[in-house]
């Protein structure tokens, strides 16, 4: 195996998955901006309000668009890139995949048409029905892909199936394991809310441009008002499902875990680094395991094993797991060589075999014990910029709530500069946050059961390369065209007839 | 319990439905390879962008979900083809990611290509499109180059289960002249579908006239490259799966396969008379416009009865040519009966979607796209 086919693809995953994700959260949390701002124009009738859903319609419009080019590309990269993950799993993660195209896509595809261009041509309620439809596709089309990420971080509800040679769902209840997983629930909560907040600091930001320029104050002010409020809310749900999913990677990805917090020696009592020697003692056991005393493992109790797990037994160290992997896997050899031959006697043994070394299959794949160490400084400063940016546009919604409420936000030209600055910071924020899911994965494409050296495809490194710059171009191109409409767009202006300016 | 059998067929039957649905649905990517020389000025070219510019998301989804479902059911097709024809899936992806930007972003200001940059790519999609889809779905019928070996999983100096037997990796069907004839088959029917598709939709005397004419001439080159494809398919030979799951090669297996399945013949004949009832009803009459769906519901039945031939009936649906024995069949690549249980149930929710995009569409396509709505409307591409 060509170690740069697998650096070309992963690579090119990343690429891939990243520009997508900057243009999903505005997608999921403008869209229900949108749809409150439709729903105030339906339930007073005022002109007003439409114009408002128009131009916020038109900024969604543009970036829908990429986002929607962007995910046919991820979507196929499964299989062209990683095929035999796609083989290997491909019973579980298929499903949710496929019930994503057949309940979500068709739900957004259909009626944002209707949303575009069905102003003049729908009753006002079927319009406003099809606008949170669009919205309510692209959340469950959220759920799905996120079940099937989150699957990829804490695999249950399958079993390895010797005869096919490959995970699988044994019954119902499997499926429903697998969509209702903690893990699931949780992600789907804190990425979509995530999407919320980048929704309302984008529209918040452009507004608060909008009120340093003295122009379209109303529309302004209106934007402002529902972004804030929609905002802090998203915040206050960002930080508990972000406090729970740390309890969860704490349990099921200890790994993961300790290189966020650059933690290589655990404790009982594990500090909280917030960076250099700046510590908050005891935490880190507070926040992984909601208790005062807990262990919390660093790298190299992982590493090396010994530790007392929740479930109270005893870790097994890295060597130990790659031995049993390689047993894992030389049972399966055996086990299809003594299918083939018919020799009964010996089918049951190496089944049994296989079966009790199992949860340790994926490491006979992996051949030095630091491999399963992932990049601990990126993943370090990738989690503190996420925490600590998020933190910040909390602080921010609270102030922009309250000033509002006392109505003196133009007195505070410093905090309108400050939100407007807001809208690089979420992006940014955002792309911290899929950087600790997904790196902190590695060196698994599913924690435990398949390194990402056996998942790929068998091609050669130079067409995965080509395709990497051809992606490259392509998707960077598109994000240039669309900041520039973007940016055109709002220079513009919503040009609504501003006929009352509100006195605050 | 619903046996693991009957879920292979119906799921195989949805891919086949969902096939038949997207070579319908590509006549958005045949108004964009024509849009260009049917529209005479710039006013009735915006008509005819703004008229497939409506629809082409339901093409982009019907792609996306012939992929998810796909994966989700036949898994070892998804790992085998994706990952070993890369080229010709990645310049089919390539052409549709162009496209789904270029509808939005071309009348904006600011949008770095221009107009004519993103027109550009609309017709790059229009030829691409449909032309590799069909030479893709050629390949079920002609082969490709590829080895299965499960074992290879726990080999852990290379772990891949499949492999592609040459380094063109998918680009070799470019050189079958049958998959080509597909592939141009199914490119002039997206114009023959997309032509009645404007009559339909758009209301101007010269962009109809001008559809008109063209159709004859489209008509007559879909005519010409389907029936030397279904020439050649009712008298090559397939690859079967016997009782006992071997492979083997059989004379005349699609002929055979239409005979031994007098369902999918009936299906297929009422498709091609569709097709042509719609498109010579088009032809004949100036004030025929509802051919797009008579020709579209007999593309959808024929293109439906074709995936049958390729995988019903004990058929090989993507036989290799280097390892007959790896070829690709429905109880060898299908996901677990559990997966397909859930799958099944979900898929009953599918009348109810196609209900609510025939509602929508309907709403949105009452009234006929004109130059004066191209003047006015709210959001034009």
């Amino acid at each position: 195996m060509d170690p740069s086919l697998i650096d070309w693809s992963r690579a090119q995953f990343a690429l891939t998955a990243m520009y997508h994700w900057l243009f999903v959260p505005l997608t999921l949390g403008l869209g229900v901006i949108m749809g409150i701002m439709e729903t105030i124009y339906v339930v007073r009738g005022d002109e007003y309000w439409k114009r408002l859903t128009q131009f916020w319609m038109k900024i969604f419009g543009v970036n829908f668009a990429v986002g929607v080019a962007t995910g046919l590309i991820l979507e196929f990269e499964f299989g062209t890139n990683w095929s035999n993950y796609s083989w290997l799993v491909g019973d579980i993660f298929g499903a949710p995949l496929a019930i994503e195209g057949i309940i979500a896509f068709f739900m957004e595809s259909t009626f944002i048409a209707v949303m575009y261009f069905g102003w003049e041509k729908v009753s006002r309620r079927f319009h406003l029905a099809s606008t949170w439809l669009t919205t309510l596709g692209a959340t469950i089309s959220a759920w799905w892909i996120l079940v099937a990420n989150a699957w990829m971080q804490y695999p249950v509800g399958m079993t390895f199936n010797p005869d096919t040679v490959r995970n699988e769902m044994t019954s119902l209840s499997s499926f429903f394991t697998v969509a209702f997983s903690p893990m699931a629930i949780t992600k789907f909560f804190h990425t979509v809310m995530s999407g919320w907040l980048t929704g309302a600091v984008v529209v918040v930001g452009i507004s608060a441009w909008y009120l340093l320029r003295r122009r379209e104050e109303r529309f302004a002010r209106s934007s402002m008002l529902v972004g804030s409020i929609f905002g802090l809310v998203a915040c206050g749900l960002v930080m508990l499902t972000g406090d729970t999913s740390g309890v969860i990677v704490g349990r099921t990805q200890p790994m993961k875990l300790a290189a966020f917090e650059g933690l290589e020696d655990g404790s009982e009592h594990a500090p909280l680094t917030i960076v250099g020697d700046m510590k908050i003692p005891n935490m880190l056991t507070i926040l992984a395991t909601h208790q005062w005393t807990g262990f919390v493992p660093g790298i190299n109790d992982i590493l090396n094993g010994g530790y007392k797990l929740p479930d109270s037994t005893t870790a097994l160290s890295a060597e130990e797991k790659m031995s049993r992997g390689t047993i894992a896997l030389e049972a399966l050899t055996l086990y299809r060589s003594a299918k083939n031959k018919g020799e009964t006697e010996k089918i049951e043994d190496l089944r049994t075999r296989l079966q009790e070394n199992l949860p340790y299959f994926g490491y006979g794949h992996i051949r030095d014990k630091h491999d399963l160490i992932p990049p601990v400084g990126l993943l370090f400063w990738s989690f503190r910029i996420m925490v600590g940016l998020g933190s910040l546009f909390c602080l921010i919604f609270c102030l922009l709530v309250f000033l509002q409420y006392r109505k003196q936000l133009t007195r505070w030209p410093l905090l309108l500069h400050v939100a407007v600055w807001c809208i690089p910071l979420v992006y940014i924020c955002s792309q911290a946050g899929w950087i600790c899911a997904e790196v902190g994965r590695q060196p698994w494409a599913i924690q435990d059961l398949l390194p990402i050296n056996a998942a790929v495809s068998a091609l050669q490194s130079s067409s995965v390369r080509v395709t990497f710059f051809i992606f490259l171009v392509i998707f960077t191109l598109l994000l240039v065209a669309e900041l520039r409409i973007l940016f055109n767009v709002v220079k513009k202006g919503p040009q609504i007839d501003e006929t009352t300016s509100p006195n605050t | 319990m619903i046996s693991l059998d009957f879920l292979q067929q119906y799921w195989w039957f949805l891919i086949s439905l969902l096939g038949g649905l997207l070579v319908f649905l590509l006549f958005v990517q045949g108004g964009n390879s024509l849009y260009h020389s049917l529209g005479h000025d710039e006013a009735s070219r915006r008509m005819l962008i703004n008229s497939t510019g409506r629809k082409w998301e339901f093409t982009f989804t019907t792609l996306v979900t012939f992929g998810g479902a796909f994966f989700a059911s036949f898994p070892l097709f998804y790992s085998t083809s994706f990952g070993g024809a890369y080229w010709l899936w990645m310049l089919i992806l390539l052409s549709f990611v162009l496209q789904a930007v270029s509808y939005e972003f071309q009348s904006k200001v600011g949008n770095v290509l221009g107009r004519r940059g993103y027109r550009i790519l609309l017709v790059v999609n229009g030829f691409m499109g449909p032309f590799l889809l069909g030479v893709a779905v050629a390949t079920f019928f002609t082969g490709s180059d590829f080895v299965v070996d499960h074992l290879r999983l726990s080999d852990i100096s290379n772990p891949i289960v499949s492999h592609w037997g040459n380094s063109w990796h998918g680009l070799e069907a470019l050189a079958n002249p049958w998959n080509l004839v597909l592939g141009l088959a199914v490119f002039f029917l997206s114009r023959v579908l997309a032509l009645q598709y404007f009559i339909n939709n758009v209301r101007d005397d010269v962009l109809e006239s001008r559809a008109s004419v063209r159709l004859l001439g489209e008509t007559a080159l879909f005519l010409l490259c389907f029936l030397a494809f279904l020439g050649r398919l009712l008298t090559m030979n397939g690859f079967a799966v016997n009782q006992q799951n071997e492979v083997i090669e059989e004379p005349l297996k699609y002929f055979h396969n239409l005979l031994e399945q007098p369902s999918v013949l009936v299906i297929f004949l009422i498709g091609v008379a569709l097709v042509l009832v719609g498109t010579i009803r088009t032809i004949l009459s100036k004030t025929y416009r509802r051919g797009i769906w008579l020709s579209g519901t007999g593309t959808v039945l024929t293109v439906t009865a074709l995936f049958l031939l390729a995988g019903w009936n004990g058929t090989c649906y993507y036989p290799s040519l280097s390892d007959p024995c790896s070829s690709l069949h429905l109880s060898n690549t299908s996901a677990s009966t559990a997966t397909l249980q859930v799958m099944f149930f979900v898929s009953l929710l599918i009348p109810f979607v196609l209900a609510y995009i025939f509602y929508c569409w309907r709403a949105i396509d009452r009234q006929p796209i004109t130059r004066e709505e191209m003047k006015k409307g709210e959001h034009l591409y």
